[in-house]
């Protein structure tokens, strides 16, 4: 909402305040501001002229020549702007002057002719192109009436102001306006709103001879007022007039419609002129659409309406959507010589829900749909009979239509200043409560500890206590309340889960894995991207109604895509090593299609690429990570089905029953279908299961006090013989003795034979009590051999 | 015999001085004192002696034998220092040249930002509550008094599943969830992702992260709330920060406020960061509605609370200087590696 300082101080007095208080105070007081500009703010040196003269200049087709007059002299200015006549008033920049950009402008000459100054565009003096009159759109500000030659046009256009633009928020439409702001201002200020006095002079003749109005539909138009207006003359605004709508904003188009404009950006009500002519029997019936209606609105677009849309008719057309836009039929022309002045209150509910269906919003609806005071209509539309009489555009009919059954009266509500109290942490007294809330002309009567506070009919907002709690304390001032911590004796903390989740990341990092956040919604096709059946469960989706598109159409049932689009994403810039981690949630319907909240799932995936990474990288990963959470007793068992992954290179983590997750190198057929020309492994597990097992609890055990011995030995076995196997019969047949045992080396080649390859391992072998002897452990170790031989043909080497 | 055992002591003092490295000094020890050495060999021939010489050379012997002894200790010394002096000469390395290098992963800049907030909240107190991404339109919108026409509640602004299920476009879900689940005391925050119907662009993304807090007790007042919010402020963005509290609107908070934080930047002076304006807006709070709270079933006669929430994405954005709220998104592991 943009508000010029100048018609503010219209009605509340705020002369004397600096600028930047008025828009401190305001701003802690409620009204929010975006921006304070000053008008024509780079703009010295320019004056009124008006052309006497205009001819070719000889050496260009597009220029002419112009002399204007300046008040002490007639200068010669060369311009290229077609619109300018002899008489024309308009702004002069004269050698000197500065216009905004820096531009500075000099005597000189134009093709050889002589110009000592330039003609200004509205745009030059500041204005943007929205606002500028169609007359003076392509070239220079036609000024009406007259206007004292050599004056600066500041002075003369009043643009010596400063426009503030307001963040209005919804629960606050009567500030849409200039009278709206001014009680806000006044409120702030402890000041007194000085409201227009409204008077129409010379009304005439009777409006029942003009005009009959029917509302069929009084549920959604409380209160419907009209005048009507004859011998109107359509012509330009004059020029303070435009300057303030330009001001705020809005295009002058001609005396009605500004004139109309003007009031419901004064008074924040809408009004509609009809050509009174072009009313068929002079008759308004306000009713609800017939089923499949059609009708044109005044932009020209074909409308189809139905029974909830409220129309105004008139004996045989429907004319217009109320509250939303008028018809092309009987919209005001140059040619109209006869109105009527409509200013109606509709139902909001209905505005909203007309606009949406006919996707259809304006100034009048967004306005309507917030809701407007019905005790304002009338006021309104005399106010702009008031300005038409004033500036001779027509003459206004005695009477007026007002249809309002149900008129809206002032309400009350009590409130406890103990409540007010509690609330805010202060200590005002009932009367300093009171006056207070008298600034914002909210009167109140003490009834025993409470007050009583009537409602004026333009707060529609203000029904409960509460909100006159929030009243008290923004004029009170949040500024001014001295802060405090709450009493209490919470404690604070993160839950087990919680924990276990930074200790995932922290260790992650620590394993050189970058973490990395995706979006919840992926694109449907990310699952034939990493090649998931038809009929898994993973195409279980939850789908969005309304996504941004199809790449953001469902939720996540697996963190793969995800990971594999970010890695992919990194490949793509030639990043040569990436190695990340995402910690997410997954989405897992109920049932299909989705009735009830989707289990929410989160996993762990880990996604790695670069010239040192092979699979024992990415299960080394796992495994530590594993370790440091304390899950245990996990194997790796090979999975030769997953299609997502290389059928050789894939395993399942296994914990008990459960399977925590996948880890493997990504199937050729999806690092093609994501464009990698290089392997990627990817692990992702089921965290809600981590949460279940992961036991951070630790107990020590004792270092040890007796001396290791190792052996080693490499043995001969078949290809398909999995480590797992060897390491498992090793392990059952070491005894007490054996600590450890680690695979240190994988032969195939010579000395070899085909489908065979050498294993060689590390045993550790230590007691707990005595320093082993050769004996013991030859023993030992000598058992394991037979073992491996007996069992899976192995050779010692 | 005194003669042989002088000249033997005095060719070994000789001798020493020609040793350069250990395994000279270990055979010039064999040589004299070993099991075949010079003097062993002559101590031998001891029994010849005479009764009375006996004692005489052997006391000489025995001085040779230790002055033999710290001679060799002496130049073993010498020529232990002497090689280390070579061996520390001979190891020069070019310390000037980069580190092996074993990478540690990096954080996402959205959760060290998250991790610091909830590190302050945690110290005043709080506990982090959390909720689903995918909610009902009850939790979301209904149950925090948002008026039916809400233009929030549109199909433009907010991603519905069904009619009655949503993703969550903030997350006061969780706290209406908290209220319903809790008793008071509650002083929690709730961390967590949001989406909103936005086109993406620098400074627009569907998903972002909001961090919301709520404290609901008996006697919690306005003042509380701006003293909790200076306090944070402070310890997020620096003791000097001042902060500014402007009524607003919201239907789920009345009295309703925004506050603006001093920019962390220029201080206060205007600068890019802030606009010019000296201050930077940061989040959205204010008294939870009483209608709020009935819904919950808690007495707002008896309670009261406050809750305010701050876009986390919008934070960090401000704290890094990072335009482009993309980046947090696209993780492209230079940008990551960054914090």
């Amino acid at each position: 909402m943009l508000v010029p300082v100048s018609w503010l101080k219209d009605y509340a007095p705020i002369d004397n305040i600096p600028i930047e208080e008025l828009d401190d105070k305001l701003v802690l007081s409620g009204s929010k501001t975006e921006n304070v500009e000053r008008t024509a703010k780079e703009v010295t040196g320019v004056v009124v002229g008006k052309i006497t003269e205009t001819y070719q200049h000889p050496n260009a087709d597009k220029l002419i020549i112009t002399k204007v007059n300046v008040g002490e002299e007639v200068v010669q200015i060369v311009t290229g702007a077609k619109n300018v006549n002899v008489g024309d008033y308009i702004p002069v920049a004269l050698a000197g002057a500065k216009l905004p950009g820096g531009l500075k402008i000099k005597k000189g000459k134009l093709r050889g002719e002589v110009s000592n100054g330039m003609l200004c565009s509205a745009e030059e003096l500041g204005f943007t192109d929205s606002v500028i009159p169609k007359k003076s759109r392509d070239g220079i500000l036609i000024l009406e009436g007259e206007h004292a030659l050599g004056m600066d046009i500041k002075e003369a256009l009043d643009l010596n102001d400063y426009v503030i633009e307001f963040e209005i928020t919804p629960n606050r439409p009567d500030c849409l306006s200039m009278i709206g702001m001014a009680r806000e201002a006044s409120a702030t200020f402890e000041l007194d709103i000085n409201y227009p006095s409204i008077e129409v002079k010379n009304a005439s003749e009777d409006i029942n001879d003009y005009i009959n109005v029917e509302v069929k539909a009084p549920d959604l138009c409380r209160r419907f007022v009209g005048r009507a207006i004859k011998d109107v003359k359509i012509e330009q605004s004059p020029m303070w007039l435009q300057i303030r709508l330009m001001k705020a904003g809005v295009r002058p188009i001609n005396n009605i419609v500004d004139i109309t404009n003007y009031v419901m950006l004064e008074f924040g009500q809408p009004l509609h002129a009809y050509d009174l002519d072009m009313l068929t029997d002079r008759k308004i019936i306000v009713r609800r659409a017939e089923k499949n209606e059609i009708t044109t609105t005044l932009d020209g677009v074909e409308r189809k309406l139905n029974e909830d849309v409220l129309v105004i008719a008139d004996a045989k057309n429907t004319i217009g959507i109320a509250g939303i836009m008028g018809g092309e039929e009987t919209e005001v022309s140059d040619n109209t010589k006869n109105i009527f002045l409509e200013g109606a209150s509709f139902n909001k509910k209905n505005v909203r829900a007309s606009s949406k269906l006919l996707g259809l919003r304006t100034e009048a609806s967004s306005r309507f749909e917030k809701g407007i005071d019905p005790n304002i209509a009338e006021l309104a539309v005399d106010r702009a009979c008031q300005l038409i009489e004033e500036l001779g555009a027509g003459q206004i009919i005695n009477g007026k239509i007002d249809v309002y059954e149900y008129k809206l009266e002032k309400w009350t509500i009590e409130i406890r200043p103990q409540r007010i109290n509690n609330i805010l942490g202060t200590e005002l007294s009932i009367d300093e409560i009171a006056k207070i809330l008298n600034r914002l002309e909210l009167s109140s009567e003490k009834k025993n500890d409470n007050l009583i506070v009537t409602i004026p009919t333009f707060r529609q907002d203000l029904t409960k206590e509460i909100d006159i709690v929030e009243e008290v304390a923004r004029m009170y001032g949040y500024d001014v309340l001295e802060p405090t911590l709450p009493m209490g004796s919470t404690w604070g903390a993160r839950t087990n889960a919680q924990t276990i989740e930074d200790y995932t990341k922290d260790s992650l990092n620590a394993l050189g894995l970058n973490e990395i956040t995706t979006y919840s919604f992926v694109s449907p096709k990310s699952l034939d991207m990493i090649n998931v059946s038809e009929e898994s469960f993973l195409r279980r989706n939850v789908k969005l109604i309304n996504p941004l598109g199809e790449e953001y159409s469902v939720m996540r049932t697996t963190l793969i895509p995800n990971m594999l689009d970010v890695l992919a994403r990194n490949y793509k810039r030639n990043v040569p090593e990436a190695l990340a981690f995402e910690l997410g949630n997954t989405f897992i319907p109920h049932e299909m299609p989705v009735k009830s909240l989707p289990i929410e799932k989160k996993m762990l995936v880990l996604g790695m690429y670069g010239a040192e990474i092979d699979f024992f990288s990415m299960k080394g990963i796992v495994s530590e990570l594993l370790l440091k959470l304390g899950i245990n007793k996990c194997i790796f068992e090979p999975e030769k089905t997953h299609a997502s992954f290389h059928p050789g290179r894939c395993a399942n983590i296994v914990y008990g029953n459960h399977i925590l997750g996948t880890i493997g190198e990504m199937h050729p057929d999806v690092l093609e279908n994501y464009g990698f020309d290089n392997r990627v492994y990817i692990a992702e597990l089921d965290f809600n299961i981590m949460l279940q097992i992961t036991r951070l609890d630790r107990l020590y055990n004792p270092l040890p006090k007796y001396p290791a011995t190792s052996r080693d030995m490499a043995i001969t076995v078949k290809e398909e013989i999995y480590s797992k196997e060897i390491e498992d019969i090793i392990l059952a047949n070491g005894g007490t003795i054996l600590e450890k045992c680690t695979l240190f080396d994988v032969y195939r080649g010579k000395q070899i034979a085909k489908g065979y390859k050498s294993m060689a391992y590390s045993l550790t072998f230590r007691a707990k009590d005595r320093t082993l002897t050769d004996q013991e452990v030859n023993k030992v170790f000598d058992k394991i051999l037979k073992e491996l031989s007996g069992k899976i043909n192995a050779e010692l080497r | 015999m005194k003669e042989k055992l002088l000249e033997i002591l005095e060719k070994a003092k000789n001798e020493v001085k020609s040793a350069e490295v250990m395994n000279q000094l270990e055979d010039f020890r064999i040589k004299y004192l070993g099991k075949k050495g010079e003097l062993t060999k002559l101590l031998k021939e001891m029994g010849k002696l005479s009764k009375e010489e006996r004692p005489v050379i052997g006391k000489l012997a025995n001085e040779v034998r230790s002055s033999i002894e710290g001679i060799l200790e002496e130049n073993k010394k010498v020529i232990k220092e002497k090689e280390k002096n070579a061996r520390l000469q001979s190891e020069v390395i070019d310390v000037t040249r980069a580190g092996k290098i074993n990478k540690v992963g990096h954080k996402h800049p959205l959760s060290l930002v998250l991790d610091e907030i909830k590190t302050i909240f945690i110290g005043m107190g709080y506990k982090i509550a959390e909720g689903p991404e995918v909610d009902t339109v009850y939790h979301n919108f209904d149950a925090l008094n948002s008026p039916e026409d809400h233009p929030s509640r549109s199909l433009s602004d907010t991603f519905y599943i069904t009619d009655d299920i949503l993703l969550r476009c903030h997350t006061s879900t969780v706290q209406i969830r908290t209220m319903m689940n809790q008793k008071p005391p509650i002083k929690v925050i709730s961390p967590g992702r949001c989406f909103r119907s936005d086109d993406i662009d620098a400074t627009h993304s569907p998903m972002f992260h909001q961090i919301e807090g709520l404290v609901i007790h008996k006697d919690i007042t306005m003042r509380d709330l701006k003293g909790t919010l200076d306090t944070f402020a402070k310890r997020l963005f620096g003791v000097n920060t001042r902060t500014k509290f402007r009524p607003h609107y919201f239907p789920f908070t009345e009295p309703s406020g925004e506050v603006d934080v001093s920019c962390f930047k220029c201080s206060g002076s205007g600068c890019r960061i802030c606009k010019g304006s000296g201050w930077i807006e940061i989040l959205g709070c204010g008294m939870v509605h009483p209608s709020v709270l009935e819904e919950c079933g808690i007495d707002p006669e008896i309670y009261s609370g406050f809750a305010f929430g701050m876009g986390l994405d919008r934070i960090a954005m401000l704290k890094y200087e990072i335009e482009d709220i993309r980046l947090f998104f696209e993780n492209d592991m230079r940008f990551i590696e960054q914090f």
